[in-house]
């Protein structure tokens, strides 16, 4: 028979490899990572690294402007500013991460279940998401927040949970389209069970709107977690924490003394910067 | 040569000589992907005079939609000319700046896409979007009441009926064939020199795309327009054009006279072209259908002789190291070193006919009075009305409809995927199966697997050819360990893939092989029967024939029935027993497969066998008794009273065709819906 030996035929133009070596060598992504290594280094090596113990005052120099001593100032206390914004990495990225990570779990289960089953059971649960994004986020969290009483764990939780349906609302949207194809069709014919359908045939197929959407709820999460730090909800002094610094430093402008709020905000700033730009890149090498 | 004046004849050219509408010499087209140069047109050479129809033919990836977008200039970003020239009425086109192509784009060259649902802005009404037509030809006096004017002119000559209706509408709110007339109307508004249709019937149904050739026909001989027709489909080329180009891997094979070319290629690829086709009279059992060994050349595959030589039967030393020249016989020319043997060529395909499947008389698959009715709002649409049919072992059944016939539907109420409306039984193997999957017993699962249309939707692109045929044995043959491993090897083998592709994915794969591993997995359960829906028609030609000849085999072999459902009557006829024909949703005619094709026919039949453009019809006389069906497939949400095919039908009776549903007449197994009497009914000539 002609057919007996088939060559082999390999696509040449779908190479995903080719793309995702682009994506990852475009000089924003490139930006985003090396600001984001560096403050996971910080997390990381921190106290190590470190000129000043963070948590040391030093009532001789209080309020002392930068200079080749204190890089960042000190503050009201005279704790060393660039001492405690380095440390101050270390909560922040492991509060923000953990609360995205159980954010992205519940959310793609409930987008799975939606999305798969459709019908009376995505109505409920719709509806449900809906009215909880009605509802303003940061109040929301600082209610639970009181009820629970703050801690990391309960930060965690809560942020975790606000995000959730907003993650379920994209895997439902990608489950609708998968549901559709044939795939999930010669799957019911085999007799597979629903639990399979959803996180093995469709799971891996939707994976990349899941991606992104936990990059760029990474960047929201964040920020609130230093927005409830702020307002003292979420990391208590007299830890390091770049939110708490800015609440407990911002009346001080106004006095000239501008290095004690401006090194924690940049700090957020570019952390919430680089979240984004590899959100884009990611979403780049997926489309 | 400007004939910016609508209806105004084209200047006759200067010279003596008439200008081509279409010269390209020599011409070279690469792609640059990744810095690298794919050559995807090799030095082809054509010309087309004014008025006349050249069509462009070969299998896909072969470069004709490139040949078409270089005489529009309109390659991709990443596509460059490298060599050689296009001329379109005689100006250079390398050679134009921009303001000059763009003038030329709207004054010469006019271009109809395949798909016209896609090819029109779906936010603006069809007048508006012609309307811009005329706008670009900048004529001075044209104010809103002459613009109208101009249109409903236009569509009067693409023969719709209701202009006015046509011209406030927005696409979604028409057909298929209509839209395609639109895009016609709009591409010949400024009479242009050149215009180029890319595939303008594939998307259509048979019916409608008969009428849409007659269309073009008829405005070619008015407008006089030279016309560049690319197809994959050779019977539709054989009916459009005057003279016919064989392209392959981007080499211009075999061109000459149609009729010539077709009869008595010159080239061995389009000798095999041709016998790849399941033209009449062929059937599993009569004989396998031709395939070409091997695949194309990658594009950019750098190639020292004949492009063909891989795969041709006649290849020796010569072939594979200097390309061939062109032999020329009169007009016909042809690039094979071997070109006097083209037609000599060996069969690659053995003639032993497929051992035919044990017919035995077990009825393994039977429906009763099956329906369903889907609620749109508060509208019932009946999608599938009151089908019965039996299916024995082995046999194949082939069930034929337009779109919206309601095929789909059908394969999916078997399968238990939708639910059937209460009333409908199924029974397989003599027992009651459950409207849903999920309710079937395990071995009724098992004996009912499906080949979808398209391999890309049907498997899963995340998991490996072993994970979609493995998982398809864990599950349907209950198999595991080492007895998986080796019933898995000799699935893939069965469907000639080697154990190189198991570790692949999809996107690794060509359609074909897809279709292939889509067929094992159906496979896999030792399946009584196999519900093939549309499974070659997103294939070429040659590729089909391969997995027509597969199916027929492994029916063979595994005694399997096969519900066969397809578009296409001439695959449709090569593998099928029985043949039943839907329209709307019932059966209009169902019996043997030659009873079907011989006649007597329900008139629908008659027209969907008469609309098929078949290459190698013996007489062209047959032509002439074309049966034509006008206007549009109605909609299932409202469909006629009485027989639902009155409205469309050429031999409506009268006032009883309107008002009482034709009962189905049984004469030696071949069922026929009509009112009219048997004996009155047309045969096959």
């Amino acid at each position: 028979m002609s057919e007996a030996a088939l060559p082999v035929l390999i696509e040449p133009t779908a190479k995903p490899n080719e793309r995702l070596r682009a994506a990852l060598t475009a000089p924003m992504f490139v930006i985003g990572a090396t600001i984001l290594t560096i403050w996971i280094a910080c997390a990381i090596l921190g106290p190590s690294l470190v000129p000043y113990n963070p948590y040391a005052d030093d009532l001789m120099n209080t309020l002392a402007p930068p200079s080749a001593a204190h890089w960042f100032g000190t503050d009201q206390i005279g704790r060393d500013i660039f001492s405690r914004v380095v440390v101050g990495a270390r909560s922040i990225l492991s509060v923000a991460p953990l609360a995205t990570l159980l954010g992205t779990l519940v959310g793609t289960t409930l987008g799975l279940i939606t999305g798969y089953f459709g019908g009376i059971i995505d109505t409920a649960i719709s509806r449900l998401i809906e009215v909880l994004l009605a509802l303003p986020l940061i109040i929301v969290a600082l209610l639970a927040l009181v009820a629970l009483g703050p801690s990391n764990t309960t930060v965690i939780i809560v942020i975790g949970l606000i995000f959730a349906p907003l993650i379920a609302r994209t895997v439902r949207a990608a489950v609708l389209t998968e549901r559709e194809l044939d795939y999930v069709a010669a799957a019911q014919l085999r007799g597979e069970s629903s639990l399979h359908i959803m996180f093995v045939e469709i799971l891996p197929n939707v994976m990349g709107p899941i991606l992104v959407e936990t990059t760029v709820r990474l960047g929201y999460a964040i920020f609130t977690v230093a927005s409830l730090s702020f307002l003292g909800f979420g990391i208590q002094p007299p830890s390091a924490d770049w939110g708490l610094a800015i609440s407990e430093n911002y009346e001080l402008i106004t006095g000239g003394y501008w290095w004690t709020v401006t090194f924690d905000a940049v700090a957020i700033a570019s952390l919430v910067v680089a979240v984004n730009l590899i959100a884009d890149g990611i979403q780049g090498a997926i489309e | 040569m400007s004939s910016t004046a609508l209806r105004q004849p084209i200047e006759p050219a200067p010279r003596a000589q008439p200008t081509p509408a279409l010269d390209i010499e020599n011409l070279d087209v690469v792609y640059r992907t990744r810095g690298r140069d794919m050559q995807v047109l090799r030095g082809i050479s054509f010309s087309i005079a004014p008025g006349e129809s050249y069509g462009l033919v070969g299998e896909s990836g072969c470069g004709k939609s490139t040949a078409a977008l270089a005489a529009l200039s309109a390659l991709p970003r990443n596509g460059f000319v490298r060599g050689g020239s296009v001329r379109v009425a005689g100006q250079t086109l390398a050679s134009l700046d921009a303001t000059a192509l763009r003038r030329l784009r709207a004054e010469q060259i006019s271009m109809v896409y395949q798909d016209a649902g896609r090819a029109l802005n779906p936010s603006l009404t069809i007048f508006r979007q012609m309307a811009e037509v005329f706008e670009l030809l900048a004529q001075p006096a044209d104010r809103a009441a002459d613009l109208r004017a101009l249109c409903t002119t236009m569509l009067n000559r693409v023969q719709i009926s209701s202009p006015d209706r046509v011209l406030d509408a927005y696409p979604h709110q028409l057909s298929g064939g209509m839209l395609q007339r639109v895009i016609i109307a709009m591409a010949l508004a400024k009479e242009p020199s050149l215009l180029v249709l890319d595939e303008p019937t594939t998307a259509l149904d048979a019916t409608v795309e008969a009428e849409v050739l007659d269309l073009v026909a008829t405005l070619r001989r008015e407008f006089s327009t030279a016309i560049l027709f690319i197809s994959h489909n050779i019977g539709v080329i054989e009916r459009m054009c005057d003279r016919v180009g064989v392209l392959y891997a981007g080499s211009l094979v075999e061109t000459g006279p149609t009729a010539q070319l077709l009869r008595r290629p010159m080239h061995p690829y389009t000798m095999r072209l041709l016998r790849c086709l399941p033209t009449p009279g062929r059937s599993k059992a009569t004989a396998r259908l031709d395939t070409i060994k091997g695949f194309l050349p990658p594009p950019g595959a750098i190639i020292p002789g004949c492009v063909f030589a891989d795969r041709c039967d006649l290849a020796d030393t010569i072939c594979h190291t200097t390309p061939p020249p062109e032999h020329t016989i009169a007009t016909h020319a042809s690039r094979c070193h071997h070109w006097q043997r083209a037609t000599e060529q060996p069969l690659t395909a053995t003639e032993t006919p497929i051992p035919t499947a044990n017919h035995s008389h077990d009825i393994v698959l039977r429906g009763t009075n099956i329906s369903k009715t889907f609620q749109i709002g508060t509208r019932s649409l009946h999608a599938v009305t009151d089908v019965s049919f039996s299916l024995r072992e082995g046999e194949t059944l082939g069930i034929v409809g337009e779109s919206g016939s309601g095929k789909t539907t059908l394969a999916r109420l078997l399968l238990g995927l939708l639910n059937p409306d209460p009333g409908s039984i199924i029974e397989l193997a003599g027992q009651p199966a459950a409207g849903h999957a999920a309710a079937r017993s395990q071995d009724q699962q098992k004996a009912l697997q499906i080949v979808f249309q398209n391999p890309d939707s049907a498997l899963n692109r995340s998991h490996t050819v072993r994970h979609l045929i493995g998982r398809a044995l864990a599950r349907l043959a209950g198999l595991s360990g080492a007895t998986r491993t080796a019933r898995l090897t000799e699935l893939i083998h069965a469907v000639r893939l080697t154990d190189r592709h198991l570790g692949m994915r999809p996107r690794q794969l060509s359609g074909g092989l897809k279709q292939r591993v889509a067929i094992a997995r159906a496979f896999a359960g030792n399946p009584k029967i196999v519900i093939c829906d549309e499974p070659t028609s997103a294939l070429d030609v040659s590729v089909q024939a391969a997995i027509l000849n597969l199916l027929a085999d492994l029916q063979a072999r595994e005694n399997t029935s096969y519900v066969f459902i397809s578009h296409d009557l001439g695959v449709v006829r090569y593998l099928s027993d029985r043949i039943a024909v839907l329209y709307l949703g019932r059966i209009m005619e169902i019996g043997p497969a030659e009873a079907v094709f011989e006649g007597p026919h329900h008139p629908y039949t008659e027209a969907l066998l008469s609309s098929i453009p078949t290459p190698f019809n013996e007489s062209n006389t047959t032509q002439t008794t074309r049966i034509r069906l006008h206007g549009d497939i109605p909609s299932a949400l409202n469909p006629p009273t009485g027989c639902v095919f009155h409205t469309r039908c050429p031999r409506k009776l009268g006032p009883i065709c309107e008002t009482t549903e034709p009962a189905p007449e049984t004469i030696n197994d071949h069922t026929i819906a009509c009112h009219i009497p048997r004996n009155q009914l047309g045969k096959r000539p």
